[in-house]
Parts: C-alpha cells; structure tokens; sequence
C-alpha cells in the first residue's frame, strides 16, 4: 500500500479531529488484519477503538451478546438516587461509525491454534490476533444456597443492569428500621473499593429517607480498599450506621436462604437477617476464558504484562478483569489502559514492527458521600519482565482532607466517568 | 518523496519511531499520553464538568506544572500522587504529544451576563499575557478560553489563599479586578467558560 503524503495529512487531520493521541499506521502489507475482540465492556471497547486508531487497516470484529452495555462504575450512585440506570446506558454506535464491525451474538469458544472464535448458534470469526475482555464471571456456587435464581431475590448487581434496577427498588421498598447487608467477597474481584462505596451510598440514601436503618458489610477480608478514608468519611457522615464485619469477627457470608432473606456468616455460622440482602459473591474469569483454556486453576487469566498476550494461548490477549495484572486492580481504568497497551502490541506484531515501551495507569474515584469523594492512583512499569507499582507514586487521598478538597474529588469523579465512557466508545 | 513523507511522520509523531519501513506506530510518548485520556478526555480535551483540558497546552505549561505537583508547591487532589510515577524526559514526551492536540471545546452553562462583563474585564486586565481572550499559551500562560468553569474557580481559589502562588503580574491584575466588585473576578472565569 502507498500512500501519498497529501492522504497522509488527511488521515492524521482525521485521527486528529476524533480525539485519538496518536496517528494511524501505515500499513505496508497487503494481507487481511483480522482482530477479534470478545467482550464489548470497558476493556474490550477500548481495545477495538484503539486497535484501530493505531491501524485502520485492521479488521476489527468486536463479538458482544448485548446490545448496550451498562457502565458497573457509578452504579452505586443509582442506588442512592442520585442517578438513573439509564445515564449509565452505553451503545456501540461509537465503535461502527469508526469502522468497527460489531456482532451481537455472545462468544462460546476461542481457537487459538485454529485461530477462529465461535459464537452462539456456531457461526466462527477468523482471526489473526485475538483480545479478550469477558469481565468476570459470579461464582454463586461458593456460597452455599446463593445461586443466579437467589439473585433475584437477593442481588449481586456486579453487573450493571437489571440487577442493579432489582436492589434499587428492594432500597425504595424496604421499611425505615431495616438492616440492609452487603456480603463482600475476598480478594480478587471486580472493583476492590465498590462493595464500601456501596455501603456509603446506601447509607446516603437511608440516612435521608430511613434514618433509623442499618448497612452491615459482612466481608470475606480483613482489610479493604481505601479503608482509612471509607471509614472516615462513615463517621462523619453516617456515625454508626455502617457496621464492618471483617472475617476475624465472623464476617465472611457462607450460607444464605433467599426465601426468608437470611444469612450465615463465619465458621460458627452466626445468623443474620436483612430486610434487603445484596450479595456480591466470589468471582473468576469470564465464562468464555475459562472455557477456551485461558485461565489458571485458580479461575484467572495469566498473560505476559508486557503485552497482555495470555501465556497460555499464544495470538490471544486477556485484558481487564479476567486477566492476572497485580498490582493493578480489576477496574475499568486499569482495563482501558491495558487495551491500549494490548492494542499497541497487536498493531505493532501484525506489521512486524516493535510496539513503545508499555505505559499503564489507574485511577479511580469512590464517593463516600454526594459531597465526599476519594481517589487511589498508580502508574505501573514493566520491570524484569514483571509489572511493579512505581515506587513513590500513587496511592489514596490524603487523610482529615478539607470538605473543599473531598467535593472537588466528587467533581473530578464526575468528570472521570464522562471522560472515560468517551475514551472507551466514541 | 517517500523519504520526505516518512521524515515527515516521524516528527509529526515525536520523532521516537525508529526507522523501520512503517512508520507511525504510537510512539513511547504517545503511549504514555494515552495514559491520561480516562481523567483528561478524548485527545486531552475533557468532556467535563471540571477535569481541565490539557490539549493544546504548550510544553512550557505542561512542564510548569508537572513540577508544580511533583514539588508540591501547585495544590492538587490526585496530580501530585501521579506525576511522581513519571521520569522528567517522560514528562518531556508526554508534554510534547498534548501540545500538538487541538483544544477541543464543549458548550459549557455560564451566565451571559457577567461572562459578557468578564469580557471587558479580561481586555483590560488579562489581554496582555492570556493573549487572544484566552485562546492561545503563550510563555506558560495555559489556555484558559474553554476551560472548564469548575476547573476554573477550583484555579482561582488556590490562587486566593489556597497555596499557589501568582506571578507578581497576574496578582496586581487580579487586585484590580476584585476591586471592581464581588462578582468581577467569577465574571472573568464565566468569560473564559463561554469561549467556544
């Protein structure tokens, strides 16, 4: 392919003006690029978008079963009113005005020595390099009694969706007086601060309409996310009402009965009863990385964090929640900035080219409050092969902050969602 | 003419890709800019409400106040936790790729009243450094026109007391704007917010 330096300008301009840092790559081949992306969440968008950004020659084929997709982070703001299920509504018009070719049907199989994904009703994509982004998958098996049909008495809404829409209404019909338990699973999972935010802002919401009511966080750990500043912010907003169970004071959820909304917890089995019982269980890679031979035997993705190329299965790439990325957490920003890195290097090995060094950050925002919010960051580099946390960098908010600082933290959380629903799908 | 157009791409592209047949892979500094686009928006330019832009801002800006955060002598909420994981060339390259990204500005609510105010204001207190109302950074003074009004206020508070200090220009400006009235030095920041 030639191309005269008058397109060149053009396809720069056009790379410019959609917002991408970065320019399209020349392709110099004429052979198909084939990418299939499985998984149109936060990690899967992103990789798309940016694959091809970085080579608009590529074919890129993103396979997800629906039709719009639910944002997780901020869905917590839905349960304490402030925001409707919809505002957290994204579509995939972005990705196919982009040339993006986007297939509604849900991924059962990738074939990395026959390089093909299988989807539902058996139909196979063809690939050359593949990225997978299937999120996670809720283990309701290890919790004894909890199961996907016990969720619909007593919610996860780990996902994003109807889930969430379920707990909302259970939070609007409950009585004031009520305890409200969340059962938070031990690590990894999706969102390592989301269960307390969710404590937060259930509170918020109870405080305002059912003062007298209770949130009990029984929990699988003895330490959590953010925990300094979630449980200073609890007391100066709630006082008592978030009571934390850790797993030494019997806090781990082993069994539960949806049909009378109780629970076990801890090896003597202490009994607990909510008027509203949200169960976030333990979790593992998606379904379809499982099932395709990319996880360990402990249910996660191992890859090469240099490129995010799964050790397991060569030409397939496991980005976000799926993958093993320790120190970074399963976040959506972890999972847009490991797209990026994953779509670099497939851009470069698809042109036979050498990818930039890789540059990861997270950030990522909790409000404990309307008014309070908090942040942890890190800045992540490959070092001997492995990915550190860059000494020095990084970490939580600063303690006993001014009001002033914890509202502009809510501002820039804010601005976080908006920005990065437009980095990853339009 | 295929040499000139490859010499072309490299130093449109920061000049780090190394001199393979295909050029225009994003380079390392693009790599890490693209780091910044969750918080800062497509581009650099954010979507808002208060995040600010970092597109278009000049090198001297950038650097300016990378060091700021890295020193602690510019206050921050989560910049001076980031800007630590970063080497100062790193910092060079990603300063580098922002300034060559369009400012990108959204239609933001302000008051037409007082940005219409802020107008004269700026033209007789500002015009001199903040050049073309604010449009271009010129000797590291930002882009403020399409800033992001929050973001904005946020700025003029740590300038007010909150730990960041003016240049000894900007702070006898500022003194004459405030004696216009309690609203004069908002009405400023409204005019900046209505640039489109």
């Amino acid at each position: 392919m030639t191309i005269s330096r008058r397109d060149f300008i053009k396809l720069s301009a056009a790379a410019s003006a959609a917002g991408f840092v970065g320019f399209p790559m020349i392709s110099t081949g004429t052979a198909a690029k084939r990418v299939v992306v499985v998984g149109g969440g936060t990690g899967g968008a992103t990789a798309a978008k940016y694959l091809k950004a970085f080579d608009p020659s590529i074919e890129v084929t993103l396979i997800e079963p629906n039709q719009h997709y639910y944002t997780c982070y901020f869905s917590n703001e839905v349960l304490s009113g402030d925001r409707t299920l919809d505002s957290l509504k994204v579509g995939y018009d972005g990705l196919i005005k982009r040339g993006i070719k986007v297939v509604q049907k849900a991924a059962t199989g990738i074939d990395a020595a026959g390089k093909k994904v299988t989807v539902d009703g058996g139909e196979t994509f063809a690939f050359d390099a593949c990225v997978v982004s299937p999120g996670v998958e809720l283990k309701y098996e290890a919790i004894k009694g909890y199961s996907a049909e016990a969720a619909e008495k007593m919610p996860h809404a780990w996902k994003a969706g109807p889930q969430t829409a379920l707990l909302r209404k259970q939070l609007e019909a409950m009585a004031d007086g009520g305890v409200v338990i969340i059962a938070a699973p031990a690590d990894p999972f999706r969102c390592p601060p989301g269960p307390y935010e969710r404590a937060s802002l259930v509170a918020h919401y109870l405080k305002q309409h059912k003062p007298k009511s209770k949130v009990i966080i029984l929990d699988a750990k003895e330490k959590f996310a953010k925990q300094g500043l979630f449980m200073e912010g609890w007391k100066k907003l709630y006082g008592d009402m978030i009571e934390w169970v850790p797993a030494s004071k019997e806090g781990k959820v082993v069994r539960v009965d949806a049909a009378t909304n109780t629970v076990w917890a801890g090896e003597l089995e202490t009994e607990h009863k909510g008027a509203v019982v949200n169960i976030i269980p333990p979790q593992s890679a998606g379904k379809v990385a499982i099932a395709s031979g990319l996880a360990d035997d402990k249910g996660w993705c191992p890859i090469n964090p240099a490129t995010f190329e799964s050790t397991l299965q060569k030409g397939v790439y496991v980005i976000g929640d799926s993958s093993i990325a320790a120190p970074m957490p399963k976040s959506g920003y972890a999972a847009n900035s490991q797209a990026k890195v994953a779509a670099s290097a497939i851009a470069a090995a698809l042109n036979g080219t050498t990818a930039p060094t890789p540059a990861f950050t997270n950030t990522c925002y909790s409000l404990v409050g309307p008014e309070f919010g908090i942040s942890v960051a890190g800045i992540y580099k490959i070092v001997d092969g492995k990915l550190i946390s860059v000494e020095g960098s990084g970490g939580v908010s600063v303690a006993n902050a001014s009001e002033a600082v914890r509202k502009r933290e809510v501002a820039y959380a804010h601005s976080w969602y908006n920005n990065i629903v437009a980095d990853t799908f339009n | 003419m295929k040499l000139k157009f490859l010499s072309y791409a490299l130093m449109a592209a920061g000049g780090l890709a190394t001199g393979a047949a295909v050029a225009a892979m994003p380079d390392a500094g693009t790599m890490l800019a693209n780091t910044c686009l969750g918080c800062h928006g497509p581009g650099g330019s954010s979507t808002g409400p208060a995040t600010p832009t970092i597109s278009g801002m000049q090198p001297e800006s950038f650097l300016e106040a990378m060091k700021g955060y890295k020193e602690g002598t510019r206050p921050a909420t989560v910049m001076d936790r980031i800007v630590k994981g970063y080497t100062e060339d790193e910092i060079k390259a990603m300063a580098a790729v922002f300034a060559k990204q369009p400012f990108v500005r959204y239609a933001q609510k302000v008051d037409d009243k007082k940005a219409a105010e802020g107008k004269k204001l700026h033209k007789d207190h500002c015009e001199k450094c903040h050049v073309d109302e604010g449009m271009k950074d010129e000797d590291g003074s930002s882009v403020l026109a399409g800033q992001w009004l929050p973001y904005l206020r946020f700025a003029m508070e740590d300038f007010q007391g909150g730990g960041r200090e003016m240049p000894k220009k900007m702070k006898s400006q500022v003194d004459k704007v405030k004696e216009k009235g309690p609203d004069a030095l908002d009405s400023l920041l409204q005019f900046y917010a209505s640039k489109k």
